[in-house]
């Protein structure tokens, strides 16, 4: 084992991990934030708006990431999109995970008696106050086990991310790995790591759940 | 903004001929990924806690490692460990073995779902664990989670294209080589992931088809 080399590539390495987390939460965020808009839209629409996002929706979820990172980053030029590899990586993640997250908002929307909607109206909320109100505070209960359940899954994600270049962890490591002419080493580290990661952020996920429910179980 | 159709349609072939490997790469890996995944769900139930802690172990570490690091990880290990295998059927091994540990905790859901009256009745009857497995529990496991199953078909063949990274020429790779030939990046990704959608689209509507024929989730 040549471990001194982790010491040596310790900043890159460092910094690498910074950019993950980067991509990371700014795409979980950006992603929920427009899947939230998308499921949104989808509820205060009619036919044709429901059809073009359902459209969307199987687009995107019937295509690789990687594919769709390639059409950002490579094909982003053609139509005057120009973004740095971060951008590009944020930019994908916010479109890969929209669907999915929308998905999750409307099932929460789903989820919501009908009664309630009609009966807010009738006492003159609007309509923006009835999601905020209303809604939200109810559907976060169910929708908060599978919203953190794709975060984790986007964690691992963020290793595509190293095919168009993003400096993050898994593209510092390959650095690494190719100027000192070492792999087993540093991929079986950070296996290890990636795994310690995705493990964290599960039980942070489970503290979250049982945080938003604990009114539940206070009976 | 020019948008090229001809190199669509000169390049299609090139196209389709790949995404034959994409196919070959996908369904080897659900083939492999199921039969370990029947026997990583065997040790997760068994009695005897060692095994049944490896295989919660080997769940465990399978889903928490970005996949993409789970090929590099084994491209580089193999040869370390003086094993020379054809890069192709590494790629769907690797695939299989993470795909694996998903299958196993589909299975363990479905099996969950077998009155456990079954087996005592096997039991009874003298029926050895092999053959309660073999022509018990595992068709009907398999039947009831058809859906998961096909979803997880899915998730392969865009996790697939990450085969592309380690050099094999399925779709992404070959994407990736025409645009390099043609320099134009969004038509050709456009269109591998037209393929992609399509695929999925016919994977999808094959499942929904079996679905109804074996009367899943049905009296």
């Amino acid at each position: 084992m040549e471990l001194d080399l982790f010491v040596r590539y310790g900043p890159a390495l460092l910094h690498g991990f910074g950019i993950t987390i980067l991509c990371w939460i700014a795409g979980s965020l950006g992603g929920m934030a427009l899947g939230f808009l998308i499921a949104c839209i989808y509820q205060w629409s009619g036919r044709w708006i429901r059809g073009l996002l359902q459209a969307y929706i199987e687009i995107v979820r019937g295509t690789p990431f990687m594919i769709q990172l390639f059409i950002l980053y490579y094909g982003g030029p053609h139509f005057g999109l120009l973004l740095s590899p971060v951008e590009a990586g944020i930019a994908g993640f916010v479109v890969y995970g929209s669907p999915y997250f929308a998905e999750i908002f409307r099932a929460g929307f789903a989820s919501t008696p009908k009664g309630q909607f009609e009966a807010a109206r009738c006492m003159g909320f609007s309509e923006w106050t009835i999601v905020r109100r209303i809604v939200l505070p109810q559907m976060l209960v169910s929708i908060t086990a599978p919203l953190t359940n794709f975060v984790i899954i986007l964690t691992k994600e963020t290793a595509i991310l190293s095919v168009v270049t993003v400096p993050e962890l898994l593209y510092e490591t390959q650095t690494m790995a190719a100027e000192t002419f070492t792999y087993v080493e540093p991929f079986l580290v950070l296996s290890l790591f990636y795994w310690a990661m995705v493990e964290f952020t599960s039980w942070l996920g489970r503290r979250v759940e049982l945080r938003v429910t604990r009114h539940l179980r206070r009976a | 903004m020019d948008f090229s159709f001809s190199t669509i349609t000169h390049n299609l072939p090139y196209l389709l001929a790949a995404a034959r490997w994409t196919l070959i790469i996908s369904f080897a890996g659900m083939l492999v990924g199921l039969g370990l995944g029947i026997l990583v769900c065997a040790a997760r139930l068994s009695r005897h806690r060692w095994l049944s802690s490896f295989a919660a172990l080997y769940v465990s570490f399978f889903r928490g490692v970005p996949l993409l690091v789970q090929l590099l990880a084994f491209f580089y290990i193999l040869p370390y460990a003086g094993i020379d295998l054809p890069a192709t059927v590494a790629a769907f091994l690797s695939i299989g073995m993470c795909s694996a540990a998903y299958n196993a905790e589909i299975l363990r859901g479905s099996l969950q779902a077998i009155p456990a009256g079954q087996k005592e009745a096997a039991d009874a009857l003298g029926i050895a664990p092999f053959a309660l497995w073999r022509r018990i529990l595992v068709p009907q496991a398999l039947r009831i989670g058809l859906p998961s199953h096909v979803n997880e078909l899915i998730l392969l063949v865009k996790v697939s294209s990450l085969a592309s990274v380690v050099g094999i020429g399925e779709l992404t790779r070959v994407a990736q080589n025409i645009t390099g030939q043609t320099y134009r990046p969004l038509e050709i990704y456009l269109a591998a992931a037209c393929v992609y959608f399509v695929i999925n689209a016919i994977l999808a509507y094959a499942g929904r088809m079996a679905e109804r024929r074996l009367n899943v989730g049905g009296a």
